[in-house]
């Protein structure tokens, strides 16, 4: 039974990813580009989780731990970039 | 035995099945909501509860296959669930104070009614509003 909720899971999350391609390239406005990142950035965390289950192994989790801190801080850099012109004032 | 594995197996699936389609739905809305004030609840709650439901399910299922309790799973959520409003307040600021569409044209405002942020007071480097403006509607979508 898991091994069917995995593979609804794939199929949830590319569809997902689908959507946030299409609202990357779409826009319109910056804000709308780096909400599409963010949120792709938690899709592919899910998605390592899910490997990580279907290959009943834990290595993945410092994968998906790193993803999400980088995911975190590049959207607060672009968006001080885009308030202040600058990262580090 | 069979009974607690069947029954572990199905609240797994349950878990995993749950969180992938909060995954979807909220990605779903942010192609579906009209404006990005609007767009910014898909992400913020919908896949961030989504992905808590997956790593419930991962921490379930790696409890079962090695018999051992894993917290990275727990790491990972308690730090989405601390970032995730802290990237969508950024985000919102990007879009009142400068990226905002003009609606009747379509045309990029490069600086949004609420105008550009102010200079920050000394012993700070970071700038935000103090008093709310009067002709800015921080609330609406528009």
């Amino acid at each position: 039974m898991i091994e069917y909720a995995v593979g609804y899971a794939f199929v949830c999350l590319a569809l997902a990813l689908c959507c946030n391609v299409w609202r990357l390239l779409k826009g319109p406005t910056i804000g709308d580009r780096i909400v599409a990142l963010d949120t792709m950035v938690i899709n592919v965390i899910a998605v390592i989780v899910l490997i990580g289950i279907a290959t009943a192994r834990g290595t993945y989790y410092e994968a998906a731990l790193i993803l999400a801190m980088v995911g975190f801080i590049s959207t607060v850099a672009y968006c001080k970039f885009l308030l202040r012109g600058d990262i580090v004032e | 035995m069979s009974v607690l594995n069947s029954l572990a197996d199905l609240a797994i699936s349950a878990m995993i099945v749950i969180g992938a389609t909060f995954a979807l739905i909220g990605s779903w809305g942010m192609v579906r909501l009209p404006t990005l004030m609007e767009r910014l609840h898909g992400p913020t709650k919908a896949t961030t509860l989504g992905l808590g439901g997956m790593l419930v399910g991962s921490i379930l299922f790696f409890h079962l296959a090695e018999g051992t309790w894993a917290l990275h799973e727990l790491l990972i959520s308690l730090f989405l669930f601390i970032t995730a409003p802290i990237s969508a307040n950024m985000i919102a600021k990007v879009h009142l104070h400068q990226l905002r569409v003009k609606p009747e044209n379509g045309v990029l405002d490069p600086v949004g009614p609420a105008g550009q942020p102010p200079v920050p007071s000394a012993g700070s480097n970071w700038a935000t509003y103090e008093a709310p403006h009067a002709a800015s509607a921080a609330a609406t979508s528009e």
